[in-house]
């Protein structure tokens, strides 16, 4: 095999695409065979455990959806409706019990009790493995949003995916190995996909603008992608000067794996370019796979506050599945909306149902791709809400709510955890976050307290000192 | 064994979840305390004998070795627990370690460790357990030996922590090649590893190198023929000389310095709001760096400016200016608990303090003594009495979610510095937000459901910010971030164990007075110890306590102990944050890190001979820059070597000047330059100063994405970079791809990564495709022919004169360039600036403008 070196020297002025693509391929087989450590941060890497899941999708859910009126079926609170809930401390206090406006029934063969404001998604009940027994450390937005991507607050900390493509690198050396559609702008905002420490190349893409009315339109959402004035015939022009300038440079200078560096982003580069538009255009995927997805109507409508209107989640969904196809590690999809503190039975009807089509399409379709025995779906948001009304709406409530995830070797048609009889506190079955990423990077094949960086004199792990791994939730 | 108590700890959660409500706290469970005697006559009879027989051999004063820290021989030790904690809920056998590790199966945790107790003897101890674990015995428990105990003695016998030790230049093998002392320590070290320098660089790199070293810009090609011509045997130094004496140098110097102060006009974290005054801080500490301010004056400046008396207000607003230092941190403005916050901040500014001047990091010991470090846990609660008896003034509003608003500090009215706003607000627009006020209000007030009136609230904070900002005479007022000294307390007093409000936990909290902080177990606001630690510095460092000031908050202490030759950290600490940036490592390659979890130096005593002289030398910094540019091993070629490589890939020995890519503020600043388009003079203020108190995520400010009106990312901007506005989670693009460090994070040395955003960003970016069109002219304008084009091109980009293979080239893609312009149906008139402008911008994507040699 030709070392890198030689192969750059022995293409001169017409250093291209072919040249380029040898290279990324050749880093790409040396990493991955184990036989030499990449110069490239992001070829992929040996997990550190045999493991199901190769990639993840973290359908976000801003705001902090109830749980006890989705996948936290809470009978006794419906019977006590109206009644004053036992003494709590804390935020609990004050506010009648408010039963759910939903009901509940046990959906597929495994019986799973999934709410009503879920008719699409309960058919995949099989599928879903429910964490009802999460918590968090503080009901507040900001603080647990931000927990939930990068396990600590207090401190600055690189992102849940940043960590996972750290850890894993990605398959597509042509495109960034960790994507974030529509990230939320505020709790936090970036902080939510960065790398911190980490080195750059691992912080997240962002596609799209979350918060109110964000969507996802064309390809001119990724930053530069696209050049205001050149054509790209003439791009290619000037690039194969620049490319022999940088060659020129190199044999200046001599070993310099900073500039062999630079001459291999510049290709990257100019594909991602090319690359980019293709995967983000969705038009091309038939109209089965569309509505299957809810794009196009049907479905309740893929729209809804975190999506937009003619965008929607259902659209950003397919380019998820459409970019961990193509071999991007880890996809984050942000539905923004469920702050739900008024008028609870008509928001969450409509924040579930512009998410109810769209995920158990994609559940569907990755099973339909034979993705989804590989391909680890998270779903849910930085808290749940009190089982007392608060007017009619509900509060935020850190101690005891609802996750779900889905493939990727975790057990389908299982309920893990459990909260009290109301639904104010995990009390079976714990799930603190560091537990939940833990259990994550298991299912991944990455021992969390084993994929660390040394930084400020320590060596950093997304679980940071804590965390356990909740193997029960492993088929 | 001693793994098998926190192990229980966990097996407890597995536990719990076949006992629903486990987590909640036992109501009126307690130790029977008064033990009847039937309950004395079970322990006796039933726990006494087989805690005895089958305990105390790891668990009692008698062990060889106590397991775990848990000693079952005495009362008081057995309800201890041992170091994971209580082993016994009274009451409540399930839910205690004691009769869950007798129970389990799991032989990891099981005890005995050698067998299971038979289920009747089991059966007792839950018993005795449920009746509240009575027990007769008196009597003190040993003391098991911790895990881990700082020994500060031998701590102290760490290298860095050792004073550092005058040693003569030691001469080399190799004759005639040292001109410097330093160079006689490099020399000495070369030969030692059979190492070779390479050839000294010629005159156009080392021209070039020095200029983008010393000011961040490359020099003009006049600068370079003007070197080049000089044949004067003190050129080079000439050249030094009138750039540690322009503004620029102090522009990035200043830069370097700011990266470690974690500079930013943001609060960052959870609710991002703006720091209007921050840039005040910014213009000091190039101002610093220009005036060449003795370091150890530097470091007094920022911790305790305010405590440095003057009567000069010029001198007074400047130091008030630098306590800057202290307030820009990030904050978490949606905090709710008042000591929780206050703790918070300390340890921000803690992190920062011994961070940025000793290159430790103290931080680590807020929860537990510090792992790698001789830092107790004590010694972090010293040093948090000392800025938890400060009060911090960074501004910010109250907004949604944003409730910590905190004042700022008034600088004198004749201090003769310049104010962040243009113009006066006039009496018409006063009244006018006035009013606006007003109309809010009312709504306010009429607003039946609370949620409505949570943005309205915001905006008249806003407006009332606005109308704040200026004086009774409609001129902008005069303020800075920056901190002060609480009062002294009334009576003695110092604060208590937390400002804890009725509602467990959510009160506003924070001290108010000058005093002493009780150490905070695992750092946890509600866990205060009750006793205080007197305040003071660490101990590791110095061997006699910290004098503090009475009255005083310990700041100007503090800062008179750092900012000493007694110190062994400062100056080496200093000293090898200018080897990193002229060489692109340091003597410690760890240069945030001089504690045990970093590097040693390649070359100790160097590091020594260069920390005493620069204190010798008055802590000057520009004398110590000079001292290293002036060396051989500075004025290296950067031409590798391959035998040399494969002995020293990193360079660390120097045998050649590592070629490094030019950093950020380096190269779009280069970028302006070369371009013509650079805005030499300093602006005033800045854009987040110009946007006011508010959230920092306001597009309306002008520098968030895309942002107009001279933002951030506006390719117009055309002022050095160190003046873009820096806000936390969103720094401009141009900064941010190419590593700038996130300003929340303390950062000495800068990683360089080459990602494909980079490739975009110079492909595509609107900045840089005008600053190629603006090259472009200048070069159409200034000469006739291609030939002579490309030269000048070369020679302003480069620094050099093309060779003739690249003459070739050039024209070459020139040629290509129109022939695709022409295929491409591009009017011809537009063909020759469109080519010449590609033209340009493949000359600033290239390696050789994005690296310096």
């Amino acid at each position: 095999m030709l070392s890198r070196r030689t192969m750059l020297k022995g293409t001169s002025a017409g250093f291209g695409y072919l040249a380029f693509a040898a290279l990324a391929n050749e880093q790409a087989a040396r990493a991955a065979d184990g036989t030499a450590a990449s110069t490239n941060p992001l070829a992929p890497k040996k997990a550190h455990f045999p493991a199901k899941a190769k990639r993840v999708i973290f359908l976000c859910m801003d705001g902090g959806p109830s749980h006890v009126d989705t996948f936290d079926y809470k009978p006794k609170l419906t019977a006590d409706d109206g009644k004053s809930p036992p003494a709590r401390p804390g935020r609990f206090g004050g506010g009648k019990l408010l039963g759910s406006p939903f009901k509940f029934k046990q959906s597929g063969k495994s019986g799973l009790y999934i709410s009503e404001v879920f008719p699409e998604l309960s058919k995949q009940a099989d599928n879903l493995c429910l964490l009802n027994g999460m918590y968090c450390d503080l009901p507040n937005h900001p603080q647990a949003f931000i927990q939930m991507h990068c396990g600590v607050f207090q401190f600055p900390r690189p992102s849940m995916g940043a960590w996972v493509v750290y850890g894993l690198g990605t398959e597509n050396a042509n495109l960034p190995g960790f994507i974030t559609l529509s990230p939320s702008g505020g709790n936090g905002g970036p902080v939510n996909y960065g790398s911190s420490f980490l080195p750059a190349v691992y912080q997240g893409t962002k596609i799209g603008r979350g918060g109110f009315g964000g969507g996802v339109g064309g390809a001119a959402q990724v930053a530069n992608l696209k050049n205001p004035k050149q054509t790209a015939g003439q791009q290619r022009v000037e690039l194969d000067f620049l490319q022999s300038l940088n060659q020129n440079a190199l044999e200046q200078v001599g070993e310099n794996p900073g500039i062999e560096g630079l001459i291999g982003s510049y290709e990257l580069a100019f594909r991602m370019q090319a690359e980019m538009p293709k995967l983000m255009d969705v038009s091309k995927e038939s109209a089965a796979t569309q509505r299957l997805y809810g794009i196009g109507g049907g479905g309740g409508g893929a729209g809804g506050p975190g999506g937009g209107r003619g965008s929607g989640f259902g659209q950003q969904c397919l380019l998820a599945r459409r970019f961990l196809e193509a071999g991007v590690r880890f996809v984050e999809v942000t539905m923004g909306g469920w702050d739900h503190h008024r008028t609870l039975k008509d928001s969450l009807t409509n924040s579930c149902s512009a998410i109810d089509q769209p995920i158990a399409g994609l559940l569907q379709d990755l099973k339909n791709r034979d993705m989804l025995k590989d391909t680890l779906v998270i779903w849910g948001g930085e808290f749940g809400r009190t089982p007392t009304g608060q007017g009619d709406g509900r509060d935020h409530n850190s101690r005891g709510y609802s996750m779900w995830m889905a493939g990727g070797g975790t057990k389908g048609g299982f309920a893990y955890g459990k909260t009290d009889d109301y639904g104010f506190e995990a009390v079976d079955g714990k799930m603190h976050v560091h537990d939940w990423h833990a259990t994550v990077l298991h299912l991944l094949g990455l021992e969390h307290t084993k994929l660390t960086y040394r930084h400020a004199g320590r060596d950093m792990r997304l679980t940071d000192v804590k965390g356990n791994v909740v193997k029960d939730v492993v088929a | 064994m001693s793994r098998l108590w926190t192990a229980v700890a966990l097996l407890a959660g597995a536990f719990a979840f076949a006992q629903p409500g486990a987590a909640q706290p036992t109501k009126g469970g307690g130790y029977a305390d008064k033990p009847t005697q039937e309950q004395v006559a079970f322990f006796e009879k039933k726990i006494r004998p087989v805690l005895v027989d089958h305990c105390y051999k790891c668990h009692s004063a008698e062990a060889d070795k106590i397991k775990g820290g848990l000693v079952l021989d005495t009362r008081e030790g057995t309800r201890r627990g041992g170091d994971s904690g209580p082993i016994i809920q009274p009451g409540t056998p399930d839910r205690s370690k004691l009769i869950l590790s007798l129970k389990t199966k799991n032989p990891d945790l099981a005890m005995p460790p050698k067998g299971k107790l038979p289920d009747s003897v089991i059966a007792d101890f839950e018993a005795w357990v449920k009746m509240g674990a009575p027990d007769p015995r008196e009597g003190k428990a040993a003391v098991a030996p911790k895990k881990y105990e700082i020994d500060l003695v031998k701590g102290r016998e760490f290298w860095s922590f050792q004073p550092p030790k005058k040693v003569a230049a030691p001469v080399a093998k190799t004759k005639d090649w040292a001109k410097t002392p330093i160079d006689s320590f490099i020399i000495a070290e070369l030969d030692k590893k059979g190492l070779k320098p390479g050839a000294d660089a010629d005159k156009r790199t080392l021209v070039r190198r020095v200029y983008l070293d010393m000011t961040g810009l490359p020099p003009t090609s006049d600068e370079v023929e003007a070197f080049l011509s000089d044949r004067d045997a003190n050129t080079y130094e000439k050249v030094v000389d009138k750039l540690l004496a322009s503004p620029h140098f102090g522009e990035r110097w200043g830069r370097h310095w700011l990266d470690v102060a974690r500079y930013a006009e943001s609060s960052g974290k959870t609710v991002n709001m703006n720091y209007p005054h921050a840039w005040r801080y910014r213009d000091y500490v190039i101002d610093a760096f220009n005036k060449d301010k003795p370091y150890d004056q530097f470091i007094r400046e920022q911790l305790a400016g305010d405590l440095m008396t003057t009567s000069d207000s010029k001198l007074k607003a400047e130091r008030m200016i630098a306590t800057g230092f202290l307030a820009i941190g990030a904050k978490t403005l949606n905090e709710n608990n008042g000591t929780q916050f206050e703790l918070d901040v300390a340890d921000e500014q803690i992190d920062v303090t011994t961070q940025a001047f000793l290159g430790i990091t103290a931080a680590c010991a807020r929860c537990h003594d510090h792992k790698f470090d001789p830092i107790p846990q004590k010694d972090y609660y010293a040093l948090a009495g000392i800025f938890r008896s400060t009060e911090t003034c960074y501004g910010t509003v109250r907004f949604i979610q944003s409730n910590r608003p905190s004042p700022t500090l008034a600088l004198p009215k004749d201090c003769g510095l310049p104010a962040g706003l243009d113009g006066k607000m006039s009496a018409d627009e006063k009244a006018r937000v006035e009013k606006q006020i007003e109309d809010l209000n009312k709504q306010i007030a009429e607003a039946t459901d609370p949620i409505r009136t949570i943005f309205p609230r915001g905006q008249v904070s806003l407006l009332r910010a606005r109308i704040a900002a200026y004086d009774d005479n409609g001129d902008p007022k005069l303020l800075a971030m920056g901190v002060r000294d609480k009062p002294a307390p009334k009576g003695g007093g110092g604060f208590g164990p937390g400002g804890f409000g009725p509602k467990g936990g959510f009160g506003r909290g924070g001290t108010a007075s000058i005093g002493d902080s009780p150490v905070y177990d695992r750092g946890e606001p509600d866990k205060p110890s009750t006793t205080r630690v007197a305040r003071g510095t660490l101990q590791v460092l110095s061997r006699t306590p910290l004098k503090i000031t009475s009255g005083q908050s310990g700041r100007l202490d503090l800062a008179n102990w750092i900012a000493t030759k007694d110190n062994p950290l400062t100056a080496r600490v200093m000293v090898n944050r200018v080897g990193l940036h002229l060489f692109g490592r340091g003597l410690v390659p760890t240069a945030d890190n001089f504690g045990s979890g970093g590097q040693t130096p390649t070359h100790p005593e160097l590091l020594d001979h260069m920390a005493l002289n620069f204190m010798d030398n008055g802590w000057s910094v520009k004398k110590l820059i000079k001292s290293v540019v002036m060396t051989c091993a500075y004025q290296l070629d950067s031409k590798n070597d391959p035998k040399s490589y494969e002995v020293d890939p990193d360079n660390a020995y120097v045998w050649r000047m590592s070629p490094r890519r030019l950093d950020a503020e380096a190269m779009r600043d280069s970028m302006l330059a070369v371009s013509g388009q650079l805005n030499e003079k300093r602006p005033t203020g800045s854009t987040v100063a110009r946007a006011g108190e508010g959230p920092a995520n306001n597009r309306g400010g002008g520098f968030g994405p895309g942002g107009g009106g001279g933002g951030a990312n506006d390719p117009r901007n055309a002022n050095r970079s160190v003046y873009l506005p820096i806000v936390r989670d969103n720094l401009p693009e141009a900064l941010a791809l190419f590593d700038a460090p996130d300003p929340s994070l303390i950062v000495a040395d800068r990683p360089t990564t080459t990602v494909p955003a980079q490739g975009l960003f110079l492909l595509n970016n609107p900045f840089v495709i005008r600053a190629s069109e603006a090259a472009a002219d200048k070069l159409l304008k200034g000469t006739t022919t291609d030939t002579e084009r490309i030269r000048q091109a070369y020679l302003s980009f480069y620094g050099r004169p093309p060779n003739e293979k690249e003459l070739v080239n050039a024209e070459k893609f020139l040629t290509a360039y129109q022939a695709q312009l022409a295929k491409d149906r591009v009017p011809a008139a537009k063909r020759e600036r469109e080519t010449w402008a590609a033209f340009a911008q493949a000359l600033f994507a290239s390696a050789e403008f994005q690296y310096r040699k």
